[in-house]
């Protein structure tokens, strides 16, 4: 895994633990709307968060297409290095 | 696997709001007796939430209008304008549209959800970026869902997360195309569209804004808050509805762009719906000439807005942030929010309950929406009523701070 992988992984994961009401076990597999709990609107705003972090705009229908974190952790991968 | 398993737990809460008696997304009026007042349930009951603003649905001229538009014109139009023919009234409202805004150009939709899903899905193209307001009207977002441009949403009110957005873009080809409201629906909150348009200028960018709330409501002769705020040359589209102020169905966009005839063959939702009956026209087109000629109509509404919200802040409600025609308070949760709705609507108020998503960060609310046809003793009368049940539930804030 590259250092940027494992980087966009730690905030992405920082920053769900943070806005969730309490601690949870998180992998690339946790699903974020069935896992979670959080609903469509919750989950923009929490990739807006992200997208602070690393200044990148994520467009609505690729966060339309993230059912998994691993799947949010590729999509910000990609637009990152296409920043 | 059934084909409404999908929806299992929204259908439950559903039910449960069904068996309780009291339903806010399925109630049914009887006779409506006055823009402020109908029989529900045999009972008459004060009407604060039908964003009635200026009061207009039973005003003489109005209705006068559109009886004898039926009687010249007939009962519908039976078809699209582009497919089936435009009638007079349909110009003469777009010529109005446009006289009262100061614009070249207006266009009338068939309501004003299609209105945003029209004018904001044949802006922005394939190639094209569109920035939304995070807390944008479901219409806005199901435009963008209609439209093949980029979409990215920006901090609600936030001029500074807009202009980091057109940033990151800077280089990208394409027109980037900005969309904010005058008034926010849920919580009466207005954009700081000075800010936004000087954003908008910095970088190019085209702006959009919906006052469907602000219209009637904001600004020295009532075109809403880009003339309140000064910047209606800034402002590239307004788009806007007739189903609040205007008292009829409908929406609208005016601008003064050259070219802009073209939007009527290539918005789709303009294209493929029947237009506006005779009737409908006739009325917004006498309710637009009544929101001109009386500015008393909006004097009275915001007395009733500010009356109405001093009041329940009094009461030690959570309000949204500034007072506006539309008053929400903030519940602790949906429970709450449906158990207060259904105290006041038995004490005989009408209210309205909205709920997360459509509510930003979550927010369960308890909303009212008030009316220039409102007297100050109505207003009062439903402040009492909310100081009522909202003490006997523990909602007022020094209650809930002492039950901690």
């Amino acid at each position: 895994m590259s250092d940027q992988a494992s980087e966009i992984r730690e905030v992405i994961f920082g920053t769900l633990q943070a806005a969730l009401p309490q601690a949870r076990p998180l992998s690339d597999e946790t699903h974020i709307i069935e896992d979670l709990g959080l609903d469509s609107v919750a989950v923009m705003d929490f990739v807006m968060e992200i997208e602070d972090k690393l200044d990148i705009s994520v467009p609505l229908d690729k966060i339309a297409e993230v059912e998994t974190l691993g799947d949010l952790v590729a999509t910000v991968q990609r637009l990152k290095q296409a920043a | 696997m059934a084909l409404f398993d999908k929806y299992a737990a929204l259908a439950a809460q559903y039910r449960q709001l069904e068996e309780a008696g009291a339903n806010p997304f399925n109630v049914q009026f009887g006779d409506v007796l006055s823009p402020t007042e109908a029989m529900l349930a045999g009972r008459k009951t004060l009407l604060l939430g039908t964003n009635n603003y200026l009061g207009l649905t039973y005003d003489p001229a109005v209705l006068a209008a559109a009886a004898a538009a039926t009687s010249t014109s007939g009962s519908g139009t039976t078809g699209s304008r582009i497919a089936n023919g435009s009638y007079g009234g349909h110009g003469r409202l777009e010529a109005d549209l446009a006289d009262f805004y100061g614009r070249k150009h207006g266009m009338v939709f068939s309501t004003g959800y299609q209105a945003n899903l029209g004018i904001i899905s044949a802006l922005a193209g394939k190639g094209d970026h569109l920035l939304l307001d995070a807390d944008s009207h479901a219409s806005i977002y199901d435009a963008s869902r209609l439209g093949y441009a980029q979409v990215t949403r920006f901090r609600h009110n936030s001029p500074e997360d807009l202009a980091n957005r057109l940033r990151r873009l800077a280089d990208e080809p394409g027109d980037k195309v900005v969309i904010v409201e005058g008034i926010y629906s849920m919580l009466g909150d207005t954009a700081p569209l000075k800010e936004f348009a000087a954003v908008k200028r910095e970088y190019g960018a085209y702006l959009v804004v919906d006052e469907a709330h602000s219209l009637g409501v904001l600004g020295a002769t009532g075109r809403g808050l880009a003339e309140q705020a000064g910047v209606e040359a800034d402002c590239d589209f307004i788009v806007g509805t007739f189903s609040k102020s205007l008292a009829g169905v409908g929406g609208f966009a005016v601008t003064d762009m050259a070219g802009a005839e073209v939007l009527r063959v290539v918005s789709r939702p303009y294209m493929f719906t029947a237009s506006l009956p005779p009737a409908n026209i006739a009325a917004t087109q006498a309710a637009l000439h009544e929101l001109r000629t009386r500015p008393d109509l909006r004097h009275r509404l915001n007395a009733n807005a500010l009356r109405l919200y001093r009041g329940l802040e009094r009461l030690g409600f959570e309000l949204g942030p500034e007072p506006s025609p539309v008053v929400s308070a903030i519940m602790p949760s949906p429970e709450a929010a449906f158990g207060l709705w259904a105290a006041l609507l038995k004490a005989g108020l009408y209210t309205n309950v909205s709920l997360p998503p459509a509510t930003p960060r979550g927010l369960a609310l308890l909303r009212s929406s008030v009316s220039a046809a409102h007297s100050p003793a109505q207003i009062d009368h439903a402040i009492a009523l909310f100081a009522e049940a909202g003490s006997s539930l523990g909602l007022l804030k020094s209650e809930m701070a002492a039950a901690k």
